[in-house]
């Protein structure tokens, strides 16, 4: 894997969520003022001393920006990292068990995912009490029935092929079936999934505080940002978009490198040509 | 008689994408010369690689991918079609010449009835209108022996069987009144039984109309009976080229001579009984909804010799290996293994016993994980079943490899860096590691080239020689029982039709079935066909 | 006297007719789907009204807040009828949910169906504006890729819809608000409709929700129909229909759109999740008065019997509509169509 492998676009990507964590890593060190901190008028346009202006209530823009990808970045990573561990522990064991138990587990499943995740989302959140842990913990549920459907797919796609089989034959035992013959080679699209559900888990959270129903003000989040400041639309003040742009060029950023994790899954079989 | 469709050093390259290089042409047909006369069959001879599809396909001026001609002269009635522009090729193909894939069942749209497709090129070069062409269409399918030839058309792909499929895409390239038409291995998908229906019935088809062929395929003994020529290929380049008694007969080229030795029987038959390995005892079996696939299956192996199982796709051959292995429990009876009664569930089994059966998978692709080196395969069995690690294991990796004859270079290699033939030496191999008792080949040379296919069944004789290990043979070609097995199985749905030593089961009398199969086997005599015909009376009526 | 293979391999037996199963495929397939899809409503409404109860929060605490005091609690609790057995309330429920009546709003005191009754009407307006807009757009836009696939407009297209699957939709909104609405001012902002609007103003209020919820959509969807396409434009019946020396249009409106409907119908149906979800967003961008809206103020508020009601209707949307395409995409299937 040489670095003059990587595609121009990939690189872009992991441009980009390099510069995001490295803002939410060092926050209290790079962001200007305080994550709180009233520094000047309501809706100051961008000047030298305020990089991107201020918000509704006179804060700093670009500090909250920075605060803010420390909030988006560490739900949505707690998340993906969640919902992608159940998931994937379901879906091989179902797919390595078959029988009663993957029936069970996929009708589950199939049920769960009859809810739009939105709107299973905001009838979870309308009773459990409010706390980023509650949050964390309903997002990667929901989002772990699509990571079940994608990795029992991909298991079983490789466990009926017949070196599966043949390990089967020789005795191995099914742990030793999972770790060694399928997930070395379901690793690729596994990646590739991570990275679209860490997109989407930010684009979700996002919405989510967006409603009013994520994180809970004054902490900094993207998504909040952009319900604190949308009155200021009217009067055509875009301090609204900025917190949007920030994360819609993270999620770019992501889905690029996805794009190129996806076009680099490689194939199983061999082929016999014909000539 | 003047040749009407010639091919002067034909030139064709694909285009290839090397890893972290810029792409590239790669030259894979080189300088090919030939001519056909009207009315006259060539037979396109090779192995996979060989470039016989392409230049079958250079006839309609299409190439497939990346594939483009490059150099030379493709003449049709003296036209080089090479030279045309797009509008002319369009009017060439499904008029002028016509081709016939590999494939019926994929080559057909699924979503319109046979009928139409069928007439389609017809009607779109306005060469006949619709009555007319629907008249020919019926004519055809009478001709080319399917069932019900008036109403056959009216149904859709899905619901009649691959060689009723076959034929109605020969009906479909005849339909035109094509001047050539090219048949890219039409027969190689289809059953034995099956395969001589429909090779004669495409030969009566083109002679009745007149129409020229070229006829691509794998097979010798096939192309003997409907070539009039026959040009060998390899690598892109023309082997030997002559008339099918010349290249049958008298073969010049030690390759053209290798390809026909192919099929000589070696008899052998081993006849001491050392003491029975296998004994399966009225053996049924069914899957989940109860529908019986194997009926009180009875036969038993002696130790170091082998039992061929023989059976077309359905036979149920397949599903005895899987009973065997315990993957598929039999409902009743049991089997027996150095006299002991093996559980049926492949999961109550004892490592040892488990060990002492080994398999040997028909593609050996998906038979080895992608991601693990050869030494890795190789070397499982033996950490596994006898705990070696380190420098004895890695001595005993390099005995292996020397056994299937594979030097040391490749215990680094991943299966896909590998041929087919090779790959399936590394089965081999990781079967041979765990020093078995039986070994069961489910059709292990059915995916390879003849050539290669004959160096795997020599390999797999010399180890039964070296280790007097006995093998479970199963395989739908005679050919291969005729040379490697001591006793022979027939199955049929589900049944065993005979059983006994080879010499017994392969001499009259013969039950239906059995006369059926044997006399299926193309041989590589011209007028083979003829007789075997003759023998049927076949007139009617198809499958 | 004719010796044929068929004849001798085939056991001479009569086989029995085939059961209704083989018989009537399509119509068994159609049945099932219908019975399954009626199941999973049936479960989807216990999972929201009982599977919600089972967690942990007691509504009556949560909704008084700070002034849960013991005598209030239990007094709401009586009051909200909470005191009943589960079992007996979520039969209650369904039982007015099949009438049409959910109950009372625990913040307005006002009926919930009548408030779904005037706002149903406008979500799906405006869903349905988008679809019809975003589903031939998607496959247009797809078979454009397609015919110049790897080339420039194929890359612009794979480009931007990259970007665009990774747009917020509240985002979008408020860029076409500020452009449209606020800077050139040629639609009104919020889109407030009523009822007995006339249709042009109720199209010129939605004109730029739909555009915002268009383009979402529009994104995710036509990477799939492109990927469907090429799926089909690769089958072997195409090369056939290349080698008996169709031009490139007839090949492909004869050859790979019948073969093309069930996939793209697949596409949609697999999109319509981002269409109801963006609905909900997008109304309150665009302060729209529709289910949307209402869900989520009911859910800030914790207005249970509301936001149980959206949320079965919402679902039972969603589970019809996979139902329709899945029983589309069954029927366009030619296997299905014509048994054996």
């Amino acid at each position: 894997m040489r670095a003059r492998d990587i595609p121009p676009s990939a690189w872009i990507g992991i441009i980009g969520i390099t510069v995001t964590a490295g803002a939410a890593v060092f926050a209290p060190y790079v962001a200007p003022y305080g994550e709180r901190e009233i520094v000047g008028d309501i809706w100051e346009p961008m000047s030298s001393t305020f990089l991107l202006g201020t918000d509704n209530l006179g804060r700093d823009l670009l500090s909250r920006l920075i605060y803010g990808a420390r909030t988006t970045l560490a739900v949505a990573l707690a998340a993906s990292v969640l919902s992608f561990s159940i998931g994937i522990t379901l879906s091989f064991i179902a797919a390595a068990t078959r029988g009663v138990v993957d029936q069970g587990l996929s009708r589950l499943n199939d049920l769960m995912m009859s809810i739009p995740t939105l709107i299973f989302a905001l009838v979870l959140l309308a009773v459990l009490p409010q706390s980023v842990w509650v949050l964390i913990l309903v997002m990667a549920v929901l989002d772990s029935t699509r990571v079940f459907r994608l990795g029992r797919a991909i298991a079983l796609d490789i466990s009926v092929m017949e070196f599966v089989e043949a390990a089967r034959l020789r005795g191995e035992r099914t742990i030793w079936i999972i770790f060694r013959e399928i997930l070395p080679n379901a690793l690729s699209p596994l990646l590739a999934e991570f990275g679209l559900r860490f997109a989407f888990s930010i684009l979700f959270l996002s919405t989510l505080s967006f409603l009013g129903l994520g994180i809970q003000p004054p902490t900094a989040d993207w998504g909040g940002m952009v319900k604190d400041n949308k009155d200021g639309i009217i009067f055509a003040v875009s301090a609204a978009l900025i917190p949007g742009a920030a994360i819609a060029t993270l999620a770019v950023c992501v889905n690029l490198v996805v794009d190129w994790l996806l076009k680099r899954t490689s194939s199983l079989k061999g082929g016999r040509d014909d000539g | 008689m003047a040749d009407f469709f010639t091919v002067r050093d034909l030139r064709i390259a694909a285009k290839v994408y090397p890893p972290g290089e810029r792409p590239r042409d790669m030259e894979i047909v080189s300088g090919v010369s030939f001519s056909l006369e009207k009315g006259k069959v060539l037979g396109l001879i090779g192995e996979s690689g060989a470039g016989k599809s392409t230049i079958g396909l250079a006839a309609l001026a299409y190439g497939r991918g990346g594939i483009r001609i490059t150099g030379g002269e493709v003449l049709l009635d003296g036209e080089d079609i090479v030279t045309f522009s797009k509008r002319d090729i369009r009017r060439l193909r499904g008029a002028r010449v016509a081709y016939v894939a590999q494939s019926a069942a994929a080559a057909f749209n699924p979503a319109h009835r046979l009928i139409d497709q069928v007439v389609e090129a017809t009607l779109l070069h306005r060469l006949m209108d619709r009555p007319s062409a629907r008249a020919r269409a019926v004519h055809l399918f009478e001709v080319l022996g399917l069932p019900d030839p008036d109403h056959f058309g009216d149904r859709y792909p899905h619901q009649v069987s691959g060689g009723q499929l076959q034929r109605a895409m020969t009906a479909m390239a005849l339909c035109p009144n094509p001047e050539l038409i090219v048949f890219d291995e039409p027969t190689t998908a289809l059953d034995v039984t099956t395969q001589i229906d429909v090779l004669a019935a495409i030969k009566h088809a083109i002679r009745e109309t007149g129409t020229s062929a070229l006829y691509i395929t794998h097979d010798l003994a096939v192309v003997t009976q409907i070539a009039d020529d026959i040009m060998v290929l390899r690598n892109g380049q023309t082997v030997e080229y002559g008339t099918v008694s010349q290249i049958i007969e008298a073969p010049k080229e030690d390759y053209t001579k290798a390809l026909i030795g192919v099929r000589k029987s070696r008899e052998t038959e081993a006849t001491d009984q050392s003491g029975t390995l296998l004994k399966v005892e009225n053996v049924t079996a069914a899957y989940g909804n109860g529908v019986p696939v194997l009926k009180d299956i009875s036969l038993h192996l002696p130790k170091g010799q082998t039992l061929a199982i023989v059976g077309e796709s359905g036979s149920g051959k397949s599903t005895l290996a899987r009973a065997i292995t315990g993957l598929l429990p039999p409902s009743d009876g049991r089997i027996l293994f150095d006299d002991e009664v093996l559980p049926a569930l492949q999961k109550r089994r004892s490592k040892d016993q488990l060990r002492r059966i080994q398999l040997i998978y028909q593609m050996a692709d998906t038979a080895m994980n992608p991601r693990q080196t050869v030494s890795q395969i190789i070397g499982r069995p033996l950490t596994f079943y006898f705990g070696l690690r380190g420098r004895e294991k890695a001595r005993h990796i390099a005995e292996l490899l020397d056994a299937i004859e594979m030097g040391e270079g490749f215990a680094d290699r991943y299966p896909g860096e590998l041929s087919g033939g090779q790959k399936q030496r590394v089965a081999i191999a990781r079967a041979l590691a765990a020093k078995p008792d039986l070994i069961l080949c489910d059709e292990p040379t059915s995916a390879l080239d003849p050539l290669v296919a004959e160096g795997i069944l020599d390999l797999l004789m010399r180890l039964q020689r070296e280790t007097a290990v006995s093998y479970l043979f199963i395989t739908h070609d005679i050919s291969i029982v005729r040379a490697l097995a001591d006793s022979v199985a027939i199955m049929l749905n589900g049944r065993l039709q005979r059983f006994g030593p080879k010499s017994q089961v392969l001499l009259p009398p013969f039950d239906d079935y059995t006369d059926l199969l044997l006399k299926s086997v193309p041989e590589m005599r011209i007028g083979w066909l003829e007789e075997v015909l003759k023998s049927r009376h076949i007139t009617s009526a198809g499958n | 006297m004719t010796i044929f293979s068929s004849d001798v391999t085939k056991p001479a037996s009569t086989p029995a007719p085939p059961g209704f199963r083989k018989r009537f495929p399509l119509a068994t397939l159609i049945a099932q789907r219908l019975g399954l899809s009626a199941l999973l409503l049936v479960a989807v409404s216990i999972l929201i009204f009982v599977g919600v109860e089972a967690l942990p929060g007691d509504f009556a605490s949560t909704y008084l807040g700070q002034a849960a005091t013991p005598e209030a609690v239990a007094n709401i609790r009586a009051d909200l009828g909470l005191d009943k057995p589960v079992a007996t309330r979520y039969v209650e429920w369904l039982s007015g949910a099949l009438h049409g009546d959910f109950g009372m709003s625990w913040a307005s005191h006002a009926s919930v169906s009548q408030q779904i009754a005037n706002r149903l009407g406008n979500s799906l307006f405006l869903a349905f504006a988008a679809a019809i807009i975003a589903v031939p757009l998607a496959v247009g836009l797809g078979m454009v890729a397609v015919l110049f696939r790897n080339r420039v407009p194929d890359r612009l297209i794979n480009v931007v819809s990259l970007a665009a699957i990774s747009l917020p939709e509240f985002f979008v909104g408020y860029l076409l608000i500020l452009f449209f609405a606020v800077e050139l001012g040629s639609v009104p902002f919020p889109a407030t409709v009523y009822r007995g609007m006339p249709l042009f103003d109720r199209l010129e209020a939605i004109a730029l929700p739909t555009a915002t919820l268009v383009l979402v959509v529009l994104a995710h969807m036509l990477r799939m129909t492109r990927a469907a396409i090429i799926s089909v434009m690769a089958s072997p019946y195409m090369e056939t229909a290349e080698l008996k020396g169709l031009p490139s249009y007839l090949a492909i409106l004869r050859h790979a759109v019948p073969n093309a409907i069930a996939p793209i119908i697949n596409v949609v149906a697999l999109n319509l999740a981002y269409l109801i979800v963006g609905v909900v967003v997008v109304e309150v961008v665009f302060v729209y008065p529709g289910m949307g809206q209402y869900m989520v103020d009911a859910v800030t508020v914790r207005d249970m019997p509301v936001v149980q009601a959206c949320g079965l209707i919402f679902a039972s949307v969603y589970i019809l509509l996979n139902m329709m395409a899945d029983i589309a995409a069954i029927i366009a299937n030619p296997k299905l169509r014509h048994p054996r």
